[in-house]
């Protein structure tokens, strides 16, 4: 199958690839699927409503399922539900995302409801990426949720990427750690002219010897708004951390909330947050090594978003 | 090489003007390295921060090999030939030492780069990608930021206090690698504000820098032996009266 530039544009963006790679591979493109191949080891297949399951067989090695979204149409209300199950003992990649192409005065939007389930022992990284991108002045939404049960023995890293061109997001992640389970969420986001961001994480260690990290970088430009809504809590003898950090300027408006919540006298939970301009002695620093001012600030959010 | 020439800076506050640096007049030429000390308060950052384009001057000139550069900003001092290691350099999260090393001097290849972290005393194997965040101490951070200086190749290098904060075997180290590379260097030279005792006689002029004037200025054997009394007081004074190295 060979794809338009436009598609693999968006496509190398939320996915870091151009041409269809190997493997377990599922693109949608403007609400219906355009190609799906699944591996000896997974297999995509339809769900309800028209979403997918993929099932990762146990024990399955070093493998990647490629799940993105592209809408390239304006109008699209592009809604899904993705079931995704991983077999126990299996160590597997999961790349999903959302790139939105919108060069209309009309709305794009995607809704995507994934579920996770990461069984006994398994190891699990979820990179969701989204992107958009067009000269019209159509909004361009997402309203990703994720769920996610990370079971008994279980390590899972999730990483989120929204970097540019998204006018409203509200990201909803509400995940379950189970018995020794490890779940370690990390996001990051930059928001930049009227942008408005929403990221509404729960995370409920339910299991002794659980633990939950949730780790936020974020740049807000410009006019743009930031919420950022960490709760942590611990059910059972657990470990639990949040650390949200942001960067402000122009006239944005960021809000964090970290949110702690103890049910059992040996959870143990704490939170960082901060919330300040780039300091004024690292942009001097950078300029004595010869940046200009503007190159420092680019090199300073870039490495802040790294 | 640099020359400064009636140089003043002077701060405003609640309507009042108050000198901070006062009509300084004094040469760097090529080749040399210059220990400039004096009592804490005395002006010696702030005259490097003015040199270095950080501060604006109120008067005077900055000359650089005859080119008036008072009006040029910090990038553009920077990209002339002006380096400044700074006392307590500031901390990026995101940003690895390679990073801030290949920013510093986009030129240096990968097996240099580990070549310098080797010099000032970092091994690359640990230090190469670690975060310019919190994790590192102030002695590492000190001798990140004389690396990225040493990277530079710069005209005129100012280094200040180097042994601030990093342990005595690194100091001499430090120091030894500034002297190698500045000492008798036709293109370059390189000023090193410290209380040290043992560096500044190894510097080849001294300046002793006193309520943002010029107190002593000459040659290494002519200022030390005027000056090291005080200095061995004032360190013995700080620690109870103990002998330090």
């Amino acid at each position: 199958m060979k794809l338009e530039e436009l598609d693999q544009n968006l496509l190398h963006t939320v996915s870091d690839f151009k041409d269809i790679p190997t493997g377990a591979v599922n693109i949608r493109k403007d609400g219906k699927p355009i190609y799906r191949h699944s591996s000896p080891n997974i297999e995509i297949k339809t769900g309800e409503g028209g979403g997918l399951v993929v099932e990762i067989k146990p024990g399955t090695k070093n493998e990647t399922v490629h799940a993105p979204v592209i809408l390239t149409q304006t109008g699209i209300d592009d809604k899904v539900f993705n079931q995704f199950i991983v077999g126990e003992n299996a160590d597997v990649t999961i790349i999903a995302g959302c790139g939105i192409h919108n060069d209309s005065h009309g709305r794009s939007s995607h809704e995507g409801l994934h579920e996770i389930i990461v069984k006994e022992g398994a190891r699990l990284k979820y990179v969701e990426k989204h992107y958009g991108e067009g000269g019209g002045t159509g909004e361009k939404v997402l309203y990703p949720t994720t769920r996610i049960e990370v079971m008994k023995n279980a390590v899972v890293e999730i990483e989120t990427v929204q970097i540019e061109g998204v006018d409203d997001t509200v990201r909803v992640t509400e995940a379950h750690i189970h018995e020794k389970g490890s779940l370690k969420v990390m996001e990051r986001l930059m928001t930049s002219g009227r942008q408005n961001a929403v990221s509404d994480i729960k995370i409920f260690i339910e299991g002794q010897g659980g633990s939950g990290q949730i780790l936020s970088r974020s740049v807000g430009k410009d006019n743009s708004t930031q919420v950022f809504k960490a709760a942590l809590v611990g059910r059972n003898e657990c470990q639990g951390h949040v650390e949200c950090d942001s960067i402000i300027m122009g006239q944005a408006v960021i809000k964090a909330v970290p949110e702690l919540i103890a049910e059992d006298s040996e959870a143990v939970l704490t939170h960082e947050a901060a919330i300040g301009k780039i300091a004024g002695e690292q942009l001097i620093k950078l300029m004595s090594l010869g940046l200009t001012e503007e190159q420092a600030i680019d090199t300073i959010l870039e490495g802040f978003l790294k | 090489m640099l020359r400064l020439e009636n140089l003043s800076f002077s701060v405003h506050n609640n309507g009042e003007s108050k000198l901070i640096i006062s009509d300084i007049n004094l040469e760097f030429k090529r080749g040399k390295l210059y220990g400039i000390t004096g009592p804490n308060g005395g002006g010696k950052t702030t005259l490097a921060k003015v040199i270095m384009g950080i501060l604006p001057h109120s008067s005077g000139h900055i000359y650089l090999d005859d080119k008036d550069i008072s009006l040029t900003n910090i990038t553009e001092r920077a990209n002339l030939g002006l380096a400044y290691a700074f006392q307590h350099p500031p901390r990026f999260k995101g940003l690895t030492i390679e990073d801030l090393v290949k920013i510093a001097q986009p030129k240096l290849s990968n097996l240099s780069v580990r070549k310098k972290m080797r010099d000032v005393g970092l091994c690359p194997e640990d230090y190469l990608e670690r975060d310019m965040g919190s994790a590192l101490s102030g002695g590492e951070m000190k001798r990140i930021e004389i690396l990225q200086v040493l990277a530079r190749n710069a005209k005129l290098a100012i280094f200040d206090e180097p042994e601030a904060g990093v342990d005595l075997w690194t100091i001499q180290r430090l120091v030894d690698i500034i002297v190698s590379k500045y000492h008798n260097n036709p293109e370059a030279a390189a000023v090193l504000i410290t209380h040290n005792r043992n560096i500044l006689p190894m510097c080849d002029e001294i300046l002793v820098i006193e309520e943002g004037r010029i107190k002593h200025q000459g040659q290494r054997d002519l200022v030390w032996p005027l000056i090291r009394d005080d200095i061995i007081c004032q360190v013995q004074d700080t620690c109870g009266g103990e002998e330090i190295i």
